[in-house]
């Protein structure tokens, strides 16, 4: 900023100057020249600083245009990894909510054609251990089916339950236990 | 289990004058014998030798004796302050009872116990009578180390309970479950008691289910150890372990009677469904057919039907299976939400949890005449019941204390419930061994 101003004055004091020159006096002109010269020896070093300022503007435009490519990516991967899908008490069917959930994930994989994920099914903290096992199976399994119906590979897919053992939320209550009810999807 | 058995009965003398005695005595019928616990008194032992171990070792042991009489919930021990005689001083034998003194505070049995200690040599001797008839029905001399004390005193409980209620009890049995005090849920066994619990797997993954062979010689679990749920199959002996893994779950196992051949849910195929397989990890054949979740085997007493959990009507409730022709009946009806079978051992009773209105309760079903008793109500959750090798006691866990899931014995009525042992952490999914099980070391 204070190198921006310092050229910005230098500038205005040398055009100034110049201007002042040249209308009032032709005798001096050596000394004006040279004061010129002196201004358009200075200039190319303005130049060169304003080119370089524009080249790292550019630079720093194209590396945050990279940046926010890069950031839409990250985002799009985290919202991948991030957004679970829930599921109704002893229920491995797939409501509207999670269709579209999944719909976004689908298109995420699609875009991303190296990616294999895993799909690990979640229970809350209610019902037997292994009941719950085998419903986090098949909450992982719906949502894999899911995915596959809307052209993703299966090969691409892995699935595992963890029952009720890896609860995100570790509350005794309905707001929790929505939240553990769910399958969580992870980028290998 | 018969290695073990000759090996402590090669420590065993018979005394002379027992064997007169057992013929005529009626063995109590047992339909509810916990509302009408039996009066037994156990004075404290008589020190047999000059020394200070045997001293202790009389006082220690009597105890040892009594807790595990009132564990069993057919007893009531009469409180020693109200003794009149002390057999300590008096003597144990027949001729040194003056019966009447114990008839008179109540006691319809009487233990007498003497300890001698000599070089690390211990010798226990026992003797029981029964009180109104002025007679002894047992009385047993063991020999052991002093690690086998404890042992000693259970084999003679064995006897009591033999005498008295005509099965042995549950002295032998040991109890697996699933506990999670070191951060993990790890898989661990204890005796019958809750005593000398010993932590069997050390893997810090996820440890779920474990479940004893019918020779009471092997353990089968889930673990995550690899990462995926996966079926471990320990050998007790040897310790020996080995794995058992298809694509998918591989979960909830349940030892078939009489066999090295388990049940368990796998769903390499798509579906949850029971697959038999052996104990070496072969599958056998596919028992369940139906589109759902097939989980949590357990089979009656005689290996010819099993009892499960299926959600094949949309909400998971109780079946039963006979093995030999496939032929499948629903055995729940109340409620939306049946799991835990765990078939009596001796009878054909399944004890299961069940929840309505989001509590989680233990429930007994007659499997001839579909009658249904509550046996726990207004106590936290309560879940995962499994009956003792006898059927006189369940195992289960339950929130009742704090809301933290811990081990509790009950009777086969429900009544009694008493915190098993105390350890850190949660314990949850008691499993209770055969009448013999291998200690896990």
């Amino acid at each position: 900023m204070d190198k921006k101003r310092f050229f910005a004055g230098l500038v205005t004091l040398c055009v100034v100057c110049a201007l002042l020159f040249t209308v009032s006096c032709t005798k001096p002109k050596v000394k004006e020249e040279s004061a010129t010269m002196e201004t358009v020896e200075a200039l190319p070093a303005q130049e060169t600083e304003k080119a370089a300022q524009a080249e790292q503007s550019a630079a720093e435009q194209s590396a945050a245009e990279q940046e926010a490519v890069a950031a839409e990516q990250a985002a799009a991967r985290e919202a991948f990894v991030n957004e679970d899908i829930h599921f109704d008490f002893d229920k491995a069917t797939l409501t509207s909510e999670a269709r579209e959930i999944l719909k976004r994930k689908a298109k995420w994989l699609e875009e991303n054609p190296d990616a294999s994920i895993v799909i690990e099914g979640h229970c809350d903290e209610r019902g037997t251990t292994e009941y719950n096992l085998a419903l986090g199976d098949r909450r992982a399994k719906a949502a894999r089916d899911f995915l596959v119906d809307l052209g993703i590979s299966a090969s691409r897919i892995d699935t595992i339950s963890y029952g009720e053992e890896r609860p995100l939320d570790p509350g005794h209550n309905e707001a929790a236990w929505a939240k553990n009810r769910r399958a969580h999807f992870v980028i290998r | 289990m018969r290695a073990v058995t000759k090996y402590m009965f090669a420590a065993v003398f018979l005394l002379m004058p027992v064997s007169a005695c057992f013929a005529q005595y009626d063995y109590i019928k047992i339909s509810n014998p916990f509302l009408h616990k039996i009066p037994i008194a156990v004075p404290m032992f008589k020190p047999l030798s000059e020394s200070q171990v045997a001293r202790e070792t009389a006082d220690r042991y009597a105890v040892v004796m009594s807790d595990a009489l009132e564990f069993t919930r057919y007893f009531t021990l009469i409180d020693r302050d109200a003794f009149i005689d002390r057999p300590r001083q008096t003597g144990i034998t027949l001729h040194d009872i003056n019966f009447k003194n114990w008839r008179d505070i109540g006691a319809e049995y009487l233990v007498t116990g003497g300890v001698s200690v000599v070089k690390g040599v211990v010798e226990m001797e026992f003797r029981l009578f029964d009180v109104f008839k002025g007679q002894m029905l047992a009385g047993k001399r063991y020999r052991g180390q002093m690690k086998d004390r404890r042992r000693i005193v259970l084999r003679f409980c064995g006897e009591i309970m033999e005498k008295i209620t005509g099965n042995r009890g549950c002295f032998q049995s040991k109890i697996a479950f699933v506990s999670s005090g070191d951060g993990n849920k790890e898989i661990y066994i204890c005796d019958f008691d809750g005593h000398n619990p010993v932590r069997i797997t050390k893997n810090k993954s996820i440890n779920l289910s474990p479940a004893w062979s019918s020779d009471g010689r092997a353990l089968a679990w889930t673990s995550y150890k690899l990462g995926r749920p996966d079926l471990y199959i320990m050998n007790l002996l040897d310790r020996r372990v080995t794995r058992f893994s298809m694509k998918g779950v591989n979960i909830s196992p349940a030892w078939v009677p009489g066999k090295f051949m388990l049940a368990a849910t796998l769903s390499f195929e798509g579906d949850q469904e029971i697959y038999l397989i052996t104990g070496s990890g072969k599958v056998v054949r596919r028992l369940t057919w139906s589109w759902g979740i097939d989980v949590s085997p357990s089979f009656s007493p005689d290996g010819k039907r099993m009892a499960f959990v299926s959600n094949r009507s949309g909400t998971p409730q109780i079946y039963l299976m006979y093995l030999d022709t496939g032929r499948t009946e629903r055995l729940t009806f109340d409620g939306r939400y049946n799991t835990n079978p765990s078939w009596n051992p001796v009878d054909d009773r399944i004890a299961y949890c069940a929840m309505e209105n989001g509590v989680f309760n233990i429930k007994v079903i007659d499997v001839a005449t579909r009658k249904t008793v509550s046996l726990t109500a207004g106590q936290g959750d309560n879940e995962s019941p499994c009956w003792s090798p006898d059927g006189s006691l369940i195992v289960f866990s339950s929130t009742r204390d704090g809301g933290v899931p811990r081990i509790y014995v009950m009777s086969a009525v429900g009544t009694d419930a008493k915190r098993l042992l105390v350890l850190p952490g949660e314990q949850t999914s008691p499993r209770w061994s055969p009448a013999v099980a291998v200690a896990g070391r």
